[in-house]
């Protein structure tokens, strides 16, 4: 079973990027770091490169709507796996209710661009430097995002 | 007024029938469904052409993975709203004389399924002859839709039958040039 970093791994990290990383949460034997959105492709790169994280695989990607009530309202959510270390980490980053934007990771795991399309396509939630940011499973004149909280579940008359 | 019995006698090997039956029978006899398995329907869909249920003995066991050689289509499993212009197509290309079976709740009215997403039944988009119930139906369920669909090809007539256009005009116009 996968492992989570140690104890000395999220130390460290907290302190590499103490700006960056505004909280963590463990549980379960998962951790989860909170990522400024600004500072989201530094932190990404960093865990990917750096040996002692090697994070080479973006095992999931995806968003999280967390209440029309709540600001920050989204969520987006990167978990992250070292093939040659073991280990897994979670990764967070809140955004506000209007116009929600993040930098895309495509540059660092291709394996986002499908990934970051879908969370596009269900929350609304734009990323930036993305190369082909179209929908990708409702059709392509939908004009609705059906994942967030507001969104009926049986659509709108007119589709 | 005799006439066939004159012939019977004088042209034994010949046999007379109406146009209609012969054709109909025709059709009925060698129905070539259309593979369009979209969910679990299809596993019931494909289990119709194993030994065990043989749709083999209707003529209905050629399924074709082209509509160019296809009468009738087998809608089976839950149509998606981005499925259902690409159905529409397949439906378009197939040659007429063709026909519908409704496989399960889903591709007749949307079944669990009432969400943005899936087609709340599959006659919004083409013309069906049978609906099948089940979720998904038994293989029996579907052979049994085959034989109603079946004995209503058998009542059809050539007259009756009209030519429905094969493609909307601009369209039609578009490939003629």
């Amino acid at each position: 079973m996968a492992k989570a970093p140690s104890a000395e791994d999220i130390a460290a990290l907290r302190e590499r990027f103490s700006e960056a990383i505004v909280g963590v949460r463990e549980g379960l034997g998962e951790v989860s770091a909170y990522v400024a959105p600004a500072f989201l492709l530094e932190v990404c790169r960093y865990l990917r490169d750096e040996p002692r994280y090697q994070f080479n695989l973006l095992s999931d990607l995806t968003g999280v709507d967390l209440g029309l009530d709540q600001e920050p309202r989204f969520e987006v959510v990167y978990h992250l796996y070292s093939i040659p270390l073991g280990h897994r980490l979670r990764l967070k980053a809140q955004l506000p209710s209007e116009g929600p934007s993040i930098d895309s990771v495509t540059p660092i795991w291709k394996t986002a661009n499908w990934h970051e399309r879908e969370t596009f396509d269900m929350f609304g939630i734009v990323f930036e430097g993305h190369p082909d940011l179209r929908r990708i499973l409702t059709p392509d004149e939908f004009q609705w995002h059906p994942l967030r909280k507001d969104f009926p579940v049986r659509g709108y008359d007119d589709f | 007024m005799g006439l066939e019995n004159k012939v019977v006698n004088a042209l034994p090997e010949v046999l007379t029938t109406r146009l209609d039956w012969i054709v109909n029978w025709a059709r009925k006899s060698s129905l070539w469904p259309a593979t369009f398995g979209l969910a679990c329907c299809a596993i019931e869909m494909m289990a119709i052409t194993a030994p065990r249920n043989d749709v083999a003995r209707f003529g209905a066991e050629a399924f074709r993975a082209s509509p160019r050689q296809a009468d009738v289509m087998i809608v089976a499993g839950r149509v998606s709203k981005k499925m259902a212009p690409v159905l529409r197509r397949i439906y378009d290309q197939m040659p007429e004389p063709k026909w519908v079976i409704s496989m399960g709740v889903c591709a007749s009215v949307g079944g669990i399924f009432d969400n943005y997403a899936i087609l709340q039944g599959v006659d919004k988009i083409v013309p069906v002859d049978v609906y099948v119930p089940g979720c998904p139906p038994r293989p029996e369920g579907l052979i049994y839709a085959i034989m109603k669909l079946q004995e209503k090809i058998q009542t059809d007539s050539l007259r009756d039958r009209p030519d429905v256009p094969m493609l909307e005009e601009p369209a039609l116009a578009g490939r003629e040039a």
